[in-house]
């Protein structure tokens, strides 16, 4: 194979990987703020739970990382109902300025919560032996993790695809984005959908965080420090919109790991750059909408 | 008889404050305390506290205040805040901490101009000791590791080629500035340099060394503002196969720091870096420093050498205190105080060289090997007695003046 074609599948793989765990991690956020408008700025403290979950889970308890991986999305989503029920729900009328408080407010508290219970030194987690080492492929080797990732990715994407796309709730939730008046005059319970896809949304976050300790290891500062790249996704994508984070994810995934390997001296620039070409011409992102 | 009273009492307020005299020594401690650094603030902030708690006594009657301020994240900025605050409104006698390199330089024509001295416990970029009279660093210069590394890395480790690979900030650049100059000097070549990002927020480190891996060189040499991203460097590295491929991770001791070294796992053996201080290192009063931590702290904290940094640094506090009997209102005087100021500190014999206020120590190669109690430690390789901040003695850039 010549070496171009080498690098450019590096790229792809790389670049996959990383789009799944923006996509995992984001969706619910899309999501979320498609349906209601809500701001929710704590959504990268769900995903900080979800990884001190795993990192318990597994460190103390001995459990295998991928059970703790569902448990920790389980329990996060769960309890995720307790704060849109008994905070978030009372916010959903009120300005933008206001919802932004209250969620950046209750990931600064996540913040000194496990920095209180973990300290801030940044935690890592036991793999299982078959996710450790590299897969060869002849040609090139590749992490198995990353493997494990774009499989896992793949997977969670059909089964949201199908779930949006060809139930009954899907439809309900598609149609309460488009026009949730409509929803609500055609009897379609908009409060307890979002409550729904509200749970679903950080338990998905909480397993991206789980994902994410092997890629950036795990400390109280995850709430906030990647949540401008959850946010561009989303941005990019448009809200409400499944495949729009989707696409949104691989193209930033790819394209950020393309520039990382081609051109390191730009940095972080292509991310930015990205994000201001698609907001100049679709300000409201692939599918959101205009 | 009223005013008999009146002179007694005065007489005797007189009395009282000539007889005790005791002086309370006001120290700002800026530390990063929040962000994906907040780690290295702890690592510091247990050391200053541990000195203090242990060694109040050596300067009684007089007495030292920590006040302590977040220094926020590596760029300068808020560092520079909260200094300049802890001047002015909290009116410190001196500064001490500073985990950044943009924080000292940021802060640099403030104490100056302020005249407070400015003890740096790690900061490393080389020359920020030239930009304020009244900087002391107890720490390192990137040359300490990095120059030395250069020579070590070309003739014992066996590296031909090198590939560098650096956080985008001053410290990054000067680290491996050190090595490339030690190394080709050496006779080896330098095959890519690669800057990984800003040091905010841990980057993804798969697809630079990806690249790196994919270019074949004999090592490289990484230089990361330790903490948060020391473990994300083992993993990337690990996770790629590098070692297996013949790409050999060295860099200075930042890559390994003894807190995280024991949940890097498997991917860390091997690792050699050059540095002043493992947990590992042998002397009496590592040995000691050690048990007073884990009294303190539980046997699963462990020192690095950052807190090493920071216990010596606030040992050469405690000597200036004494030597000046608490009278440290001239900052000059408590820097010349400091000056060929020399101890046996858990690093080994370290000195303040008189000359550019810069740390004189021993620089050990260190290897991470499995130790027979299934702990991963270090191993010596070599030892360098008495290392200067070679940048400074060979007056190379920034440097020179």
């Amino acid at each position: 194979m010549p070496h171009f074609a080498i690098i450019a599948v590096s790229i792809l793989f790389d670049g996959l990987a990383y789009a799944m765990f923006l996509f995992i991690t984001s969706v619910g956020l899309s999501v979320t703020m498609g349906l209601m408008g809500f701001v929710n700025l704590a959504h990268g403290a769900f995903a900080m739970a979800g990884g001190y979950i795993v990192v318990s889970l597994t460190r103390n308890l001995g459990i295998g990382f991928v059970p703790s991986l569902a448990v920790a999305a389980v329990t996060v989503g769960a309890v995720s109902v307790v704060f849109e029920r008994g905070l978030y729900r009372r916010l959903y009328k009120a300005t933008d300025l206001e919802q932004v408080l209250l969620t950046i407010g209750l990931a600064f508290m996540a913040i000194a919560t496990a920095t209180y219970l973990y300290g801030p030194i940044p935690k890592s987690v036991p793999l299982p032996e078959w996710l450790q080492g590299d897969i060869n492929l002849g040609f090139r080797s590749f992490p198995s993790y990353r493997a494990f990732l774009i499989v896992l990715g793949v997977v969670l994407v059909t089964v949201l695809w199908y779930a949006f796309e060809r139930t009954n709730i899907g439809a309900k939730i598609r149609a309460a984005v488009d026009n949730r008046r409509m929803a609500e005059s055609v009897g379609i319970n908009v409060d307890l959908l979002f409550t729904l896809t509200f749970a679903v949304g950080s338990g998905l976050a909480a397993l991206g965080g789980g994902l994410a300790i092997q890629l950036f290891g795990l400390s109280p500062s995850f709430a906030v420090l990647y949540l401008v790249l959850f946010l561009i996704v989303v941005a990019v994508g448009g809200l409400g919109s499944l495949k729009g984070t989707l696409m949104a994810a691989l193209v930033i995934g790819i394209i950020d790991t393309g520039g990382k390997y081609l051109l390191a001296e730009a940095g972080g620039f292509f991310i930015y750059a990205i994000t201001v070409v698609v907001l100049l011409i679709k300000p409201a992102g692939f599918y959101g909408r205009e | 008889m009223k005013l008999m009273k009146y002179l007694g009492a005065a007489a005797l307020a007189l009395a009282v404050t000539g007889t005790a005299n005791a002086e309370n020594v006001k120290i700002g401690v800026v530390l990063p305390f929040s962000g994906a650094n907040a780690d290295l603030g702890q690592q510091m902030d247990k050391a200053f506290d541990l000195y203090v708690k242990l060694h109040a006594k050596d300067i009684a009657p007089n007495t030292v205040e920590l006040i302590k301020r977040d220094e926020g994240p590596p760029t300068g900025a808020q560092a520079k805040t909260v200094a300049t605050e802890l001047i002015t409104n909290d009116k410190v006698n001196m500064l001490a901490g500073f985990s950044f390199s943009p924080s000292s330089i940021a802060l640099a024509p403030v104490v100056t101009q302020a005249k407070i001295p400015m003890v740096i416990s790690n900061a490393g970029t080389a020359w920020i000791t030239n930009l304020s009279p009244y900087i002391v660093r107890l720490s390192f210069s990137m040359w300490h590791h990095g120059y030395p590394m250069g020579a070590f890395a070309y003739d014992k480790i066996g590296c031909k080629t090198a590939a560098l690979a650096y956080t985008d900030f001053p410290p990054g650049k000067d680290s491996t500035e050190a090595f490339k100059t030690g190394f080709e000097k050496a006779g080896g070549k330098i095959v890519d340099s690669v800057p990984l990002g800003s040091p905010v927020q841990v980057p993804d480190f798969t697809p630079y060394f990806q690249k790196i891996k994919d270019e074949k060189p004999d090592c490289m040499y990484v230089f990361i503002p330790s903490g948060a991203h020391a473990t994300g460097v083992t993993k990337a590295y690990g996770e790629l196969g590098m070692r297996k491929a013949g790409v050999k991770l060295i860099g200075p001791m930042d890559l390994i720091p003894d807190n995280k070294l024991q949940d890097m796992g498997d991917a860390a053996i091997g690792t050699i870096v050059m540095g002043n201080y493992a947990v590992d290192l042998e002397n009496a009063e590592n040995k000691a420093f050690n048990e007073e931590w884990h009294k303190a702290y539980g046997k699963d904290s462990y020192p690095d050498f950052m807190s090493a940094a920071a216990w010596d640094s606030m040992h050469a506090i405690f000597d200036a205190i004494k030597k000046l009997n608490g009278k440290v209102d001239d900052g000059a005087k408590v820097v010349d105080a400091m000056k060929g100021w020399s101890t046996n500190g858990p690093r080994g014999h370290v000195m303040i060289d008189a000359d550019t206020r810069d740390i004189v120590q021993d620089e050990h190669a260190m290897e991470v090997i499995r130790k027979p109690d299934g702990k991963l430690g270090i191993k010596v390789l070599g030892t360098t007695k008495a290392v200067k901040d070679e940048c400074k003695v060979q007056k190379i850039g920034r440097c020179a003046s």
